[in-house]
């Protein structure tokens, strides 16, 4: 083609000029790279994408292999969900908050539960000491997710609940607070975490070992399939494997790892591919390398969509969809200078809807301090309202597409993630590869890369390593009220004289025999629930038959 | 010669987030200290227990769920019941500043917030050890 002729001539002219400007002025850098570390050329060019076939690798929005988003008019059609996480102190504080939140415009619920409840201890067991109340909201009975939604019509909000170990246990009680408001369980949307791997490699909310822990989440996918289709059974997380240190490579190759295992186990325990593979949904990071992490959205999508029509022979293409929430990067945020993470938060958030996400949260500037105050959510919303309303990007579809950057770092995306995954099947697949330390070696070194990359200033982080000011500390933080353990204590007592204990007893002693058998756990857990058996009491009917996980220590 | 330092990294409470107590470890024992890190999910009884069979020189706890004000202080209460007043207790995390002058009159001698480099937290070891490495 002389079009290429040309082009090489003109690029060779190029690199002959440029290399005599850098004898006399040379580049800031030795060696440009990515967020994530990845090399970055000068100058990229059609040459960098010359293999890349329009139809076979990019396609239309909508269709196979989704590289420009899954829906077909994407935010013509309607914007992503902002759908701000939040939860503290108790049912009544937090309900106030979800309200808020929904007066000032958020289009979707996200609940964020204390450390005891996300694994499986009520307020008042010695371990909860402190924590009650802290990171979310406490809930220790269907008493309390009684109180949580009151007031909030359960068919007219979707809610997502960030609750992995004991997820079964939450979402019943979700089921039977919607009963209670007179709606069936075929009305609710929403979605659970219900991501166990990722709890093992990074984010730390286990209970139970992988094996029972995987029947839980296939009889979660199996129950909800029947009786609550519109429920996103699972969130399949890179977001807290970014955070703990991985690349943008790896959170794309670790979270489709972990997706094939679930794909795996739920195929092993009988069900079909296409029953539930459309309900599986998936949670990413947004950091601040914008063309990288748009080029990681799209390279996901890509490779999920190959992964469950080539691997696992899916025929539904709602099975191939690699849907998604993206919540912007907590670990990105500084507590020096906290108003410049509004403006990191921006360009994170700008890379999750250039990237094609279903849902959005966005930080609060305060989050590397304490929980956000009101106000800071609010600025955080807005972040997201100007991006969709004022900024324009939503306008056309997929609007990097074509980019020879972008393209190339989606390749590039691609390929490496692609040869993890081929890397973490030689091991035996994730659950084995986790139990052997590799993923969270992978992970760690690259967190102490990146540390000693900002230490040398070799990443500058401003306000933190360069452009530093004296400052005065911060005024105004959130603070629990640390007498939310005894409130949660004193009604947990109330309601143990309340409610009928023999009915209790029994629903329990049919949970543990259910558990030592095979059948799904779902409807007996649901039964637990409507009978005000706490949280605590269920999950240690289930730890005194499946044990308790025990973490694999790696420096 | 002298022996190297002993550290022992602990986290205390319920919350998930190692990756800072993970980097300190390294940071530690690249620093040439000699490193125990012991998990997540560690009850104070569980650090003072490991900080005594394991004769550790420092104690240091990295915490970001909000419950130092309950978990600091407890460490210190039973480092003392322990006979353990020549160990230096240092902490880390998601720590309001207006909480900080609390935990240090509970025997904690510093707090890192982040963004902290790891060299301060090394060279404050290394200048305020309270056990001789005779």
């Amino acid at each position: 083609m002389s079009d290429s002729k040309e082009l090489q001539a003109m690029l060779s002219a190029y690199d002959a000029e440029v290399e005599k400007s850098l004898a006399k002025y040379p580049e800031r850098k030795k060696q440009f790279t990515t967020g994530s570390n990845a090399p970055i050329k000068r100058l990229y060019t059609p040459v960098d994408i010359e293999n890349l076939d329009y139809a076979r690798d990019l396609g239309v929005p909508g269709s196979y292999p989704f590289t420009r988003g899954v829906q077909n008019t994407m935010y013509r059609g309607k914007f992503w969900t902002m759908r701000q996480y939040a939860g503290f102190s108790t049912a009544e504080e937090s309900n106030k908050r979800y309200k808020y939140l929904l007066e000032q415009g958020t289009t979707g619920l996200s609940v964020a539960f204390d450390l005891p409840t996300q694994i499986g201890y009520d307020s008042d067991h010695p371990l909860s000491q402190g924590e009650v109340g802290k990171v979310g909201v406490a809930i220790d009975s269907l008493a309390d997710m009684e109180v949580l939604f009151d007031g909030i019509p359960l068919d007219k909000v979707s809610t997502s609940m960030t609750i992995n170990a004991p997820a079964s246990v939450l979402l019943a009680m979700y089921i039977a607070v919607a009963e209670k408001q007179g709606v069936s369980p075929d009305k609710l949307n929403g979605t659970i975490q219900n991501d166990i791997l990722k709890e093992y490699v990074a984010r730390g909310t286990y209970i139970f070992p992988p094996e029972p822990s995987m029947r839980l989440i296939t009889n979660i996918f199996e129950y909800c399939s029947k009786h609550v289709p519109n429920w996103n059974t699972i969130s399949i997380s890179g977001y807290h494997i970014r955070e703990a240190g991985a690349t943008a490579a790896q959170e794309v190759a670790f979270t489709l790892a972990d997706g094939i295992a679930y794909v795996d186990a739920a195929i092993k325990a009988g069900l079909d591919v296409d029953e539930f593979a459309p309900r599986l949904s998936f949670f990413f990071n947004a950091h601040n390398d914008l063309f990288e992490e748009v080029a990681k959205f799209r390279a996901a999508r890509r490779l999920w969509a190959k992964i469950m029509k080539e691997r696992f022979k899916a025929k539904n293409p709602k099975s191939w969809m690699l849907r998604f929430h993206t919540q912007t990067g907590g670990s990105t945020l500084t507590a020096q200078q906290p108003d410049n993470n509004i403006v990191r938060v921006a360009i994170q958030a700008l890379a999750a809807v250039l990237g094609g996400t279903q849902s959005l949260h966005t930080n609060s500037r305060d989050e590397a301090l304490a929980l956000p105050t009101e106000e800071s959510v609010r600025i955080a919303l807005r972040t997201q309202q100007i991006i969709a309303y004022e900024s324009g990007v939503t306008e056309t579809i997929d609007p990097l597409a074509g980019s020879y950057y972008v393209e190339s770092l989606t390749n590039r995306i691609e390929d490496e993630a692609a040869a993890y995954i081929q890397k973490i099947d030689d091991l035996g697949g994730a659950v084995k590869a986790i139990e052997q330390g590799y993923i969270q070696q992978e992970i760690q070194d690259s967190a102490y890369a990146y540390q000693m990359d900002v230490e040398s200033k070799n990443r500058v982080v401003v306000g933190m390593n360069m452009f530093q000011i004296e400052e005065a500390p911060p005024k105004g933080l959130l603070k629990v009220d640390p007498s939310v353990g005894e409130r949660q204590t004193a009604r947990l007592k109330e309601l143990k004289s309340k409610r009928n204990n023999d009915s209790v007893t029994a629903s329990l002693a049919a949970l543990e025999k259910a558990a030592k058998g095979t059948d799904n756990l779902m409807p007996f857990i649901l039964d637990a629930v409507k009978s005000y058996a706490t949280l605590g009491e269920i999950c240690d009917t289930l730890r005194s038959v499946f044990g308790e996980y025990q973490q694999k220590v790696i420096l | 010669m002298a022996r190297k330092i002993k550290v022992l990294v602990a986290k205390p409470g319920l919350d998930g987030h190692d990756r800072g107590a993970k980097v300190i470890a390294r940071a530690l024992r690249d620093a040439g200290m000699e490193v125990i890190y012991t998990g997540l999910r560690q009850t104070p009884e569980q650090i003072v227990q490991t900080a005594l069979q394991e004769d550790v020189d420092v104690v240091a706890m990295s915490i970001l769920s909000g419950a130092h004000n309950h978990l600091f202080p407890r460490v210190m209460e039973l480092m003392r019941q322990n006979k353990l007043d020549d160990v230096l207790v240092i902490g880390g995390g998601v720590i309001p500043e207006d909480d900080i002058p609390g935990l240090k009159a509970a025997g904690i001698a510093a707090i890192f917030t982040p963004g902290t480099p790891t060299s301060t937290t090394i060279e404050f070891i290394k200048a305020n050890l309270k056990r001789s490495l005779e």
